[in-house]
């Protein structure tokens, strides 16, 4: 079976291609060379008008595991259409929905597929796996239709780590736990979230600087990051340190951000949701926009990579395994509930409703701060493009948010609308970039997939795996990013209109660098002298995420 | 069905809460276990009486049992599906039938564990989960319930430890209210008017006096972590739930200062399991019904505890499809068409239109649990030969044929 996908305009950055008028070929769900005269092309979709990118990969996205569940739970009211704020479309704060949007911050595993492929997303990544909870991680996401998933597993702030890094073991020991970590939770990278900080705050400290060192292990976030992107890094596995740094959302965390960037010495990182880290602490109400100094921090260092976790205005829920900064941000919660956890001496996690209001003074600069930073980063391919669903906005945003990047007067029509002392503290206006069709593919495609080594994804080459996304080429780019005409999945035709024609399950990327087995004694000794349950049945088989068939894993090449 | 090898070592035990997974299985006729407690023996030994489906009491094989009960549930218009007593294959396969059906669903101890769902959906709440236990709490306060009837292993594996990372002491066990549980609501309440320094007028509290109370509140803050158990089952009075936010307001009271967590029991028979699997597919615990779809692919789950609690929906349901895989609870005396999906042993008063005896998970079949505090999940294993068929083997067979 061959697909005839002619006269659409390509976008496809991991080959430098962009706007350029050419037919492409599909067969046995891969993208092909064109076939010989002889052979039978069985399907032609004309696509003239139309532009047509690699399926969108969402590199940073909370879609299933504990916290997500918890907060499913605690907010039986999302769902209730009546208690969503619904604007009108011709407001600037409001964003078009897909035909059947839920307005919910926290769908159902079955609505997080749908919705995903309706915009044309055909991969996601739930950024925070504990691994004591990565077997109900991988059940969500196994649960999820319709794209393909993965996840990063949480280190830095588990005990077996910890005395590790305490007693001074050799890197290699490090390297070889993270390796079987990655292993054992069926994770394709790490993340550090609040180095040392969750740990810390269970021994009852509230904030945690990158040199100031944690209570019990004497050991500081900055060792946590040197070790970890150094074993990371030497194990070869694509995807950078996935870092969220300390004092997320404190005024003034900005220094600690510029900081943590060093604290590597080099080696590769990635800082995620970067906006809840670029505050300043100047100007009468002690907060201002601290992007400039952020944006020309990663401009200068080729090796960090980010992605904004830009808010928009409305109700959501903050999701997150930092149970130390959620802890002071419960007072802000609305509606006023939150959730803190101790977990498993692994992790944490806090789950705090927000509500994002674009008359609140610390709102209305975090929206700018996020803005300022998309539009001063120079280089599309070491920033990225999310929501940090749900914790700044739902990630059915997205198109809303493409069309901030790239319609200026858009942006300036929404930023006349806000707090006005939050207005006086931006330089918003005066940032005249717009972004293009081909930076917004490489930040929501090319980079995406590069960035996490995925080979086969996010690019339209011959080999490539054929998700492919069509839009209707319109200027308001809102509409055509949040409406796709066609999206194929793995080769099969799966939206149509922005309906799905064709339910599928997707597969779970992986990555398993090699390792000295030898890990497990000491794991061994301590799961048996400390935990609660068999390290045997803490690690999760290939046959567990097959799932009798429907799922799938996909191990990447280190 | 993939046949899977049994299996001896760091077995599962789903026969309570703890999920304790270091079971061994010492020999297999007759059936002998290491470090079992009182209900894991009983549930590793028990053996199987019957297994051969029944219409109106009358054996029948599997097909026509299928058969007969996708007939019933085709002819109800809202079929009520309760009892879930399963593990998470099981439920996904149960919401899979229940949205094509537009069931309504309640598990067997929704009583119970509403009282905490309707705590955390007004106040949150601030918890800890068994390893935390181990290697921190330094003071246990059990609220409302001795904790062993319950989950017997608990003081052994998590109080009486001889190891634990960071040398703490091994903690107090303090209990509060275990006999006369409908006394907390007044004694919470003075302990959280002396947590925030008000003036407690009395001298004494349904038969506690407030001296100990400060004693007690004294010995929370002075310790580094202290854990607040309590049982939603056992808090059995009407709005109980204002009980469980009181205490979990007294948590997040402490928590300005010091370091305290809360940790909320569970009532068994699959309950977390079954309440974590309903909230992923359809963003609400098990107190829904399925009103239609909203598009070919979606269906919409509508969530009211109350309205869809077992009293109400026996009354406004037209069938009822009872489902106990993990102990033989029988079903609701009811007259609705009964279909029974369940337990090989269930005894019933009234004989069911369907019974369909189903393997047990952790004993008969694979399957997957959640532990009491929802953090960890856990492989459950066959440890036996068994020719029964697994729940959601049934519940597919019965989608299939409607």
């Amino acid at each position: 079976m061959i697909i005839q996908l002619k006269n659409g305009k390509l976008y496809d950055p991991a080959h430098g291609v962009d706007g350029v008028v050419r037919d492409l070929y599909i067969r046995d769900g891969r993208i092909v060379a064109q076939p010989n005269s002889n052979e039978k092309i069985d399907q032609v979709f004309d696509l003239s008008g139309k532009i047509v990118m690699a399926g969108a990969i969402d590199m940073h996205s909370h879609i299933g595991g504990g916290k997500v569940n918890i907060a499913r739970m605690m907010l039986p009211e999302f769902q209730i259409k009546e208690y969503q704020e619904t604007r009108q479309y011709t407001e600037p704060e409001a964003h078009i929905c897909t035909p059947s949007c839920s307005h919910d911050a926290v769908p159902n595993t079955n609505q997080t597929g749908f919705r995903y492929i309706e915009m044309g997303y055909t991969a996601a990544f739930e950024p925070a796996i504990l691994p004591i909870n990565a077997r109900q991680a991988h059940l969500e996401m196994g649960d999820t239709p319709m794209i393909d998933k993965g996840g990063y597993a949480m280190l830095g702030n588990d005990d077996y780590f910890l005395r590790l890094l305490s007693s001074k073991a050799e890197q290699k020991v490090i390297n070889d736990y993270v390796a079987w970590t990655l292993h054992a939770t069926q994770a394709i990278g790490i993340k550090v979230v609040n180095p040392g900080g969750i740990s810390a705050f269970k021994f009852n400290q509230r904030r945690l600087d990158l040199d100031e060192n944690h209570s019990f292990y004497q050991v500081s976030p900055r060792e946590i990051l040197k070790s970890l992107s150094t074993a990371v890094h030497q194990l070869g596995i694509a995807k950078p340190l996935h870092v969220h740094c300390n004092n997320l959302g404190a005024a003034g965390n900005f220094q600690t951000t510029l900081d943590t960037m060093g604290a590597s010495e080099g080696v590769p990182m990635h800082l995620t949701h970067i906006q809840f880290h670029s505050y300043g602490a100047e100007g009468d109400k002690k907060f201002s926009s601290a992007a400039a100094q952020i944006s020309e921090a990663l401009n200068k260092h080729q090796h960090i990579t980010a992605d904004v976790g830009q808010i928009l205005f409305g109700q959501t829920v903050t999701a997150s395994g930092d149970s130390m900064m959620q802890q002071l941000n419960a007072q802000y919660a609305n509606p006023k509930k939150s959730v803190i956890m101790d977990i498993e001496c692994d992790a944490g996690c806090g789950v705090v409703p927000f509500k994002y209001r674009d008359q609140n003074y610390v709102n209305a600069l975090q929206w700018a701060i996020g803005l300022e930073i998309f539009l001063s980063v120079e280089d599309p391919w070491r920033i990225f493009l999310t929501t940090d669903h749900p914790n700044g906005a739902p990630f059915t945003s997205y198109p809303h948010l493409i069309r901030l990047l790239m319609d200026k007067s858009f942006r300036n029509e929404a930023f006349a609308k806000l707090n006005l002392d939050a207005q006086a503290m931006s330089n918003l206006t005066s940032l005249d970039r717009e972004y293009s069709l081909y930076e917004i593919a490489v930040m929501t495609r090319a980079g995406a997939a590069k960035l996490i080594g995925l080979n086969d994804r996010g690019h339209l080459g011959a080999g490539a795996a054929a998700d492919i996304t069509i839009y209707t080429d319109q200027p308001d780019r809102e509409a055509m990013f949040a409406k796709p005409d066609y999206v194929f999945k793995d080769g099969e035709l799966v939206v149509r209109d922005c309906k799905v024609v064709k339910v599928v399950w997707g597969k779970t990327h992986t990555a398993k660098p090699a390792f000295d087995i030898g890990v497990e004694q000491g794991l061994k000794a301590y799961f048996n002298q400390y935990h609660t349950i068999q390290l045997d049945n803490f690690k999760i088989s290939n046959d567990e995420i097959a799932d009798d068939g429907r799922g799938g894993i996909i191990i990447h090449s280190t | 069905m993939p046949v899977a090898p049994t299996n001896t070592n760091n077995v599962t035990c789903p026969a309570c809460g703890m999920l304790c997974d270091d079971i061994t299985i010492t020999s297999k006729s007759p059936v002998k276990i290491s470090n079992g407690c009182i209900k894991s023996v009983a549930f590793f030994e028990q053996t199987i009486a019957n297994t051969q489906p029944q219409i109106a009491g009358k054996p029948v094989d599997l097909s026509n049992a299928i058969k007969h009960a996708a007939a019933i549930l085709q002819q109800s218009q809202h079929p009520f599906f309760a009892g879930l007593g399963t593990e998470v294959h099981g439920m996904r396969a149960l919401l899979t039938l229940a949205e094509k059906t537009g069931a309504t669903l309640d598990h067997m101890h929704s009583g119970a564990s509403v009282r905490n769902t309707l705590a955390l959906q007004n106040s949150g709440w601030q918890t800890t989960t068994l390893t935390e236990i181990k290697n921190r709490a330094d003071l246990i306060v059990a609220i409302g319930t001795d904790i062993v009837s319950s989950h017997p292993r608990f003081l052994e594996k998590l109080v009486h430890n001889e190891q634990s990372l960071f040398n703490k002491p091994k903690p107090e066990v303090h209990y509060l209210g275990v006999d006369t549980p409908e006394h907390l609501p007044e004694i919470l309440n003075v302990l959280n008017a002396l947590a925030s320094n008000n003036k407690v007028l009395v001298d004494q509290i349904n038969g506690i006096t407030i001296a100990s109370l400060k004693t007690l509140l004294e010995k929370i803050h002075a310790a580094h972590y202290a854990v607040l158990v309590w049982s939603a089952s056992k808090l059995d009075y009407p709005h109980a739930e204002l009980s469980i936010q009181s205490i979990t307001r007294l948590i997040s009271k402490l928590n300005e200062t010091t370091r305290v967590a809360g940790l909320p029991l569970n009532s068994g028979d699959g309950d977390t399991s079954v309440s974590n699997t309903c909230t992923w597919r359809t963003g609400s615990t098990a107190n829904i019904r399925f009103m239609g779809k909203v598009t070919v692919n979606e269906s919409i789950a509508e969530y009211k505890p109350y309205r869809y609690s077992a009293n109400q929906s026996l009354q406004h349901c037209d069938s009822l499809l009872w489902i106990s895989t993990l102990s033989e609870a029988p079903p609701p005396s009811s007259d609705l068409p009964m279909i029974v999906i369940g337990h090989p042993n269930m005894q019933f008063t009234r004989i069911p239109e369907v019974f369909i005896p189903v393997g047990i998970p952790g004993l008969d079949h694979t399957g997957i649990m959640f532990r009491l505090d929802s953090a960890v999940s856990l492989p459950l294993k066959r440890v036996r030969q068994s020719e029964l068929p697994t729940l959601a083997y049934v519940l597919h067979q019965i989608s299939e044929a409607l």
